[in-house]
């Protein structure tokens, strides 16, 4: 069987204010951001902050950081096959122009 | 040990602990799916986005961001005091557990109640297809009144099963409260706390996308 | 009578309750209706779900057998185009929804899985329970919708029909189906949790029996496809109760957006629906040929690999629908892909009958109709996955016949080798022997009198999902209603003596087949708790070389 991480580690208060203290700052870098004349930037720069404030979100607040491999693996699983969704569906709908019947 | 505590280890796991782990790992795996539910949705947009990206970014800009924004930092507070009541729950603190329980539901609440005054603005504003919606004020070039209100109705679909998912956090965020005033939670035995907890943040995760994915995807001149 | 068979007994195991009428099992040892209805034994689960879904796979015969009979004329004198239109949809819907995806995990996942891996009870006992609420809410949901009035967009809900002109109960439906995605979700979720977490000492991943590394795969593919529909389901919801355009050409909304978020599941859910049979062979195949399987870590790997392919495939659906080329090229591709792991599997049963002992039970009959059904079936879907062939039969009864060759032909055959494989765990009786082989080789020679027809109707071009068709088909489709009355024969046989054995059938001891695994180290039936003591495993699953050599006559002294 498996080693199973134990959740023991009790994390402290600090850390989770600190973490909270950085997602305020890139909520308001975000939103910050879209005032500003980024052109076609503006989503990949939205999806970017998003990813950083979701990677804590997972690592810190859902103790992602110190839980078993198993649940590394159910959460890369979803997002893997959401990327597989989105991927593939979309090589239908941008490759349609390449080839007119 | 308490005996309320013996009496909820289930009988074919071995300890409390092994049994903590399970159910986390069980919504660990629940979240997974929910990943794609949102994803599905979110690939139709993404779709529609690609093919009709000035309509797209068009009906963002008339989105509130003023309620956005509020919205998402209390949503990421909610997330905190969900944090620190787990931690309470691990470390035997009851009354910071109901505490950091009810401020959780009642952020909760607040969100809610911003949205709904977010959603009443956007019919004030002919911004609902099907409801209230006029074809005449989307004039720019490139930009067409169907597209737009593709846009909009991806719009009421993400925010709208996300308030769903919010509401059925918040009913179960009360109920763990009301336990926990009970003194049904030690260090012992917090697995509710602990996986409502990642329930709750899992919802403040779909938020932190929804906001640069709806209301972020063009140059925005104005906050209302 | 019955010679004695020395049981299979590896060292480890415990040594076996004695067996006595005063034995308290999972069956008695409660009574009451409140016992069943709000029970947490995955046993007891599985029976509730047995009984609901041999219902529902009556009624969706039903379905079958109406549009049969009306396919005997050209002109379909039985119904009218309307009610053919409702029939199929409902014959697809109730058994693609609430038969084929939740029978096999469902019923003998939710029975065997915690005794394979030698654990109590699964990991969420209420949460099981649960499922099956969930799944009677939707299918009371359906059947309600059906019988007033049912839905005409056949099972695949194309839009726009189904969002905007349809003028049937679409949204109920709908509703139904989610309730019964959410049921196999929770189905799923417990599998998963159950075979990371409770597996017994010493069962690490390949000691696990085939049939479990199935259920596995099944329940991974369950969790990250149903979703997606259940997303996609509510959309087209959304669309119809709001009169708006998601799916609309007309305002700008694409229908094969529809497609493929529909088909994202709906072909992962067919390999929902045969891998858990795949499992089942796995099992019978060894048994009845006193051999370990050929080749453990291909086969495990393979079912693992089937559903992760699965995921790559879906656009084949809509070969002629109007994605671009390209795409069509890639999903073709990936089509091909998928069928190298099934082959995998097929090779490997066969090498395992290999120089095998070899018995004809009733299980061994249906596997054997399986591997024979599946692999013929299999070759079509390659056939299928041909771009070119595709466009000449797509919508034609060739569709038809492949997939009723994988889902009848393969999948229903390996659910009942498996039912009747553990009847004897569940009940504790053995069913009658000889109406089991009767039964076996009816459905075999039913099954392919009223597919075989079909293909040769699809590819001379009769059109799916018609009441009508031209007068040059007539013969062939005759042919294939009288099929379909035998194949009704059939199943019908297994029915009516299973319920027999039920009161009159022979006590079975812990283990009358002298087969491997957890499961038959215990009594049948299983008292409530599975095991006096915790197993502990020191052993493959499947090492019938260990055995001792009293192998003679079976377990009813022919």
């Amino acid at each position: 069987m498996s080693k199973i991480k134990t959740t023991e580690q009790i994390a402290s208060a600090s850390l989770y204010y600190a973490v909270y203290i950085a997602l305020v700052i890139l909520t308001i870098g975000t939103v910050g951001l879209s005032f500003c004349n980024l052109q076609n930037w503006h989503t990949i720069v939205g999806l970017i902050i998003a990813t950083c404030k979701a990677t804590l979100v997972a690592l810190f607040f859902m103790h992602l950081l110190h839980s078993a491999r198993i649940t590394w693996l159910a959460l890369f699983a979803g997002l893997f096959w959401l990327a597989i969704l989105m991927s593939l569906t979309l090589t239908d709908y941008l490759s349609r122009s390449w080839l007119q019947y | 040990m308490a005996t309320r505590n013996a009496s909820v280890r289930w009988h074919h796991f071995d300890s409390l602990q092994h049994q903590q782990e399970s159910t986390t790992l069980g919504m660990w795996v629940f979240l997974a799916t929910e990943v794609l539910v949102f994803g599905a949705i979110f690939t139709g947009y993404t779709v529609y986005r690609v093919a009709y990206t000035p309509s797209f970014e068009a009906a963002s800009r008339q989105l509130n961001l003023l309620i956005g924004g509020i919205n998402t930092i209390v949503l990421l507070t909610s997330s905190l005091t969900m944090a620190l009541s787990v931690q309470a729950a691990k470390s035997g603190q009851r009354r910071k557990l109901v505490r950091c329980l009810g401020l959780t539901a009642l952020m909760g609440i607040a969100f809610l109640g911003l949205k709904a005054v977010e959603y009443y603005g956007d019919y004030r504003d002919k911004l609902v297809p099907g409801l209230s919606f006029d074809p005449v004020q989307w004039t720019a070039p490139d930009v067409h009144p169907s597209q737009v209100q593709l846009f909009l109705i991806f719009y009421y679909c993400l925010t709208g099963l996300h308030a769903v998912h919010l509401t059925i956090g918040i009913v179960i965020i009360a109920i763990l409260a009301w336990m926990a005033r009970r003194n049904v939670f030690s260090p012992h035995y917090y697995a509710p706390v602990e996986i409502w907890g990642l329930y709750w943040h899992f919802v403040d995760l779909i938020w932190i996308f929804l906001l640069p994915l709806l209301y972020l995807i063009g140059t925005r001149d104005r906050w209302l | 009578m019955s010679s004695v068979i020395a049981p299979y007994r590896p060292q480890s195991a415990p040594e076996p309750a004695p067996v006595s009428q005063l034995d308290v099992n999972y069956l008695n040892a409660s009574y009451g209706v409140k016992s069943w209805l709000l029970t947490t034994d995955h046993k007891r689960i599985a029976l509730l779900y047995l009984v609901s879904l041999s219902l529902m796979f009556i009624i969706g015969g039903l379905a079958a057998t109406l549009i049969r009979l009306n396919l005997l004329t050209p002109t379909g004198s039985l119904v009218t185009a309307d009610t053919y239109n409702k029939l199929f949809s409902a014959h697809g819907i109730i058994m693609v929804f609430f038969f084929l995806v939740p029978v096999v995990p469902s019923v003998l996942g939710n029975f065997c899985l915690p005794l394979m891996i030698g654990a109590r009870d699964l990991a969420f006992p209420r949460l099981n329970l649960a499922s099956w609420y969930v799944y009677m809410t939707g299918a009371a949901l359906i059947l309600w919708v059906i019988f007033s009035g049912g839905v005409d967009t056949g099972w695949t809900f194309y839009t726009p029909f189904s969002s905007k002109a349809s003028h049937t109960d679409v949204v109920p439906a709908l509703v139904a189906i989610v309730f019964a995605g959410f049921s196999s979700i929770f189905t799923g979720l417990n599998f998963i949790v159950s075979v990371h977490r409770l597996r017994a000492p010493g069962m690490t991943w390949f000691r696990l029996p085939l049939f479990v590394w199935s259920l596995y795969a099944t329940s991974v593919i369950m969790l990250l496809a149903t979703p997606v529909l259940a997303a996609v389901l509510i959309l087209v919801g959304v669309e119809r109760l709001w009169g708006i355009g998601i799916f609309d050409p007309a305002l700008d909304g694409d229908p094969l957006l529809f497609q493929h978020l529909f088909w994202f599941y709906s072909h992962p859910a067919v390999y929902i629906m045969i891998l858990p049979g795949m499992g089942i062979i796995s099992e019978v195949i060894t048994c009845f040929s006193r051999k370990n399987i050929f080749g453990y870590k291909f086969v495990a790997f393979a079912s693992v690999g089937i559903a992760v392919l699965s995921f790559l495939v879906w656009a084949h659906h809509m070969f002629v629908a109007g994605q671009s080329a390209y795409s069509a090229l890639i999903f073709s591709l990936l089509s091909y892909l998928v069928g190298v792991p099934s082959a995998i599997k097929v090779f490997n049963w066969t090498a395992t009958l290999y120089k095998g002992s070899v018995t004809f039970h009733t299980p061994m009959l249906f596997a054997l109709g399986f591997i024979g059904l599946f692999t013929f079936g299999g070759l079509t879907g390659l056939m299928l996955a041909a771009l070119g062939l595709n466009v000449h039969v797509h919508d034609t009864y060739f569709v038809i016949a492949h997939f009723h060759f994988i889902m009848v032909g393969g999948m229903v055959m390996a659910y009942m080798a498996g039912l009747h494989y553990w009847w004897p765990k569940i009940t504790g009786r053995l069913y009658p022997e000889m109406w089991g082989r009767v039964a076996a080789m009816i459905i075999f020679i039913g099954f392919i009198l009223t597919f075989i027809p079909q293909f040769v109707l699809g590819y001379q071009g009769m059109v799916r999902r018609s009441h009508v068709y031209d007068p040059q088909f007539q013969v062939l489709n005759v042919l294939s209603t009288a099929g379909a009355s035998i194949l009704a024969v059939g199943y019908a046989l297994p029915l009516t003596y299973l319920i027999y054995s039920l009161f009159r059938g022979k006590k079975a001891g812990p283990n009358p087949w002298s087969a491997t695994g957890l499961e038959w180290q215990t009594p049948s039936p299983p008292p409530t708790h599975n095991f006096a003591v915790q197993p502990v495993v020191d052993c493959g699953p499947y090492e019938y070389s260990l055995q001792s050599a009293e192998l003679g006559a079976d377990v009813h002294g022919n």
